[in-house]
């Protein structure tokens, strides 16, 4: 069985989380330019961070046969400072132009303030302007609900910016209709303690159906598991899913959203 | 049109036989948290404390509510305001909501 993890932070992973993915069936990732855990210093530690996603980390991958694209884009825990958030965003076009760069991600909000709602709104300027693909970050835990409504608002807003090509990620119970009946594809997050579980998201899958769904492990530098999309295809067939369904999900549906991108290769 | 994914192949007896054993030590773990916050000092300031009632809340909603539980959990611990926050800075993730609707 073959897994796309559409959603993963492999620069903070070990080589050996690699390997482990490579022989258990995970030949494609795509990384999103994200958080690091603590506040960079200055707009040229955004610009190393977008060479090490672009440049140094698909070299990486390819030694253990694993395909590796990324999105570029400055995180909402990053935004609230607007003078660094400008100079950011100015060289965010450059890096987009990357090879395997498949477009804007993961922005979105974090606790719905308000220059994070402007620099979002930047960024979705740039994604219409160049049509590129959008990977989102919807905020955690509390703040979810809200900053999923602010973000939808904003997207259908924009008429430049078709909803089928907007992945909104780490959905839960609370946000998945709102986000699929809008017409944009969904991501369920298999992160413990602050998103969803294996069991949860079979749940979803079995309630909302398997349309414009996929499914990640975001797996990054805090307690996270690399492997989790393959725990949740098997959990599925603990509960008597077919195989078809289980492809369908884990591999067609994430193969279906990137290769909207024509840099998508897989 | 929408797709609706069909269940496993599975009774709900045999749901109950997958995963009673595992949600029974979740269950012990609950109830050992609660046990635990009785047990240390201040304990009355814990139980004051916006995330403990909204916590109780939940607990109230597995017993009470019929279908869609795990919805109803995560609404209460949601801000469900609309308005934009001035500023980010020094804010917290908590896991509740300060202004969480306690029911009558």
């Amino acid at each position: 069985m073959k897994v796309i993890d559409p959603h993963i932070h492999m620069i903070s992973r070990t080589t050996d989380d690699y390997l482990k993915m490579a022989i258990s069936g995970i030949p494609i990732v795509t990384e999103p330019a994200f958080w690091p855990g603590f506040d960079r210093a200055s707009a040229a530690s955004f610009r190393d961070y977008f060479y090490q996603l672009t440049k140094a980390e698909p070299l990486r991958a390819a030694r253990f046969g694993i395909k590796h694209y990324c999105w570029i884009g400055l995180n909402a825990k990053e935004a609230e400072d607007l003078e660094l958030a400008t100079e950011v965003l100015s060289f965010i076009p450059e890096f987009l132009s990357s090879p395997t760069c498949l477009g804007l991600g993961e922005i979105g909000l974090n606790k719905n303030s308000r220059n994070e709602i402007k620099v979002l709104e930047r960024q979705f300027a740039l994604a219409a302007e160049r049509n590129e693909l959008i990977l989102i970050h919807t905020p955690h835990l509390e703040d979810k609900l809200k900053g999923t409504r602010i973000i939808i608002d904003m997207l259908l807003s924009e008429p430049r910016i078709k909803p089928e090509r907007v992945l909104i990620d780490h959905a839960e119970e609370h946000t998945i209709a709102e986000i699929k009946d809008r017409g944009f594809w969904y991501g369920l997050t298999l992160y413990p303690h602050s998103k969803g579980s294996p069991e949860r998201a079979v749940d979803a899958i079995e309630i909302y159906g398997p349309e414009r769904v996929v499914v990640n492990s975001s797996a990054d530098w805090s307690v996270s598991d690399p492997l989790a999309t393959l725990k949740t295809a098997n959990e599925m067939r603990r509960r008597g899913h077919s195989e078809e369904l289980i492809r369908r999900i884990f591999y067609e549906n994430p193969l279906d959203f990137l290769s909207q991108c024509p840099k998508f290769s897989p | 049109m929408s797709e609706k994914a069909t269940l496993g192949r599975k009774s709900a007896e045999e749901i109950l036989d997958l995963y009673f054993i595992e949600n029974r030590a979740r269950l012990l773990d609950i109830a050992s948290f609660l046990d635990r916050i009785d047990r240390y000092g201040e304990t009355q300031k814990a139980k004051g404390d916006f995330r403990y009632r909204a916590f109780m809340a939940a607990i109230k909603i597995l017993t009470e509510a019929k279908g869609e539980r795990t919805k109803k959990i995560q609404l209460l611990f949601s801000d469900q305001t609309t308005t934009p926050v001035d500023s980010a800075r020094g804010l917290k993730t908590t896991g509740a909501w300060e202004g969480f609707y306690e029911g009558d």
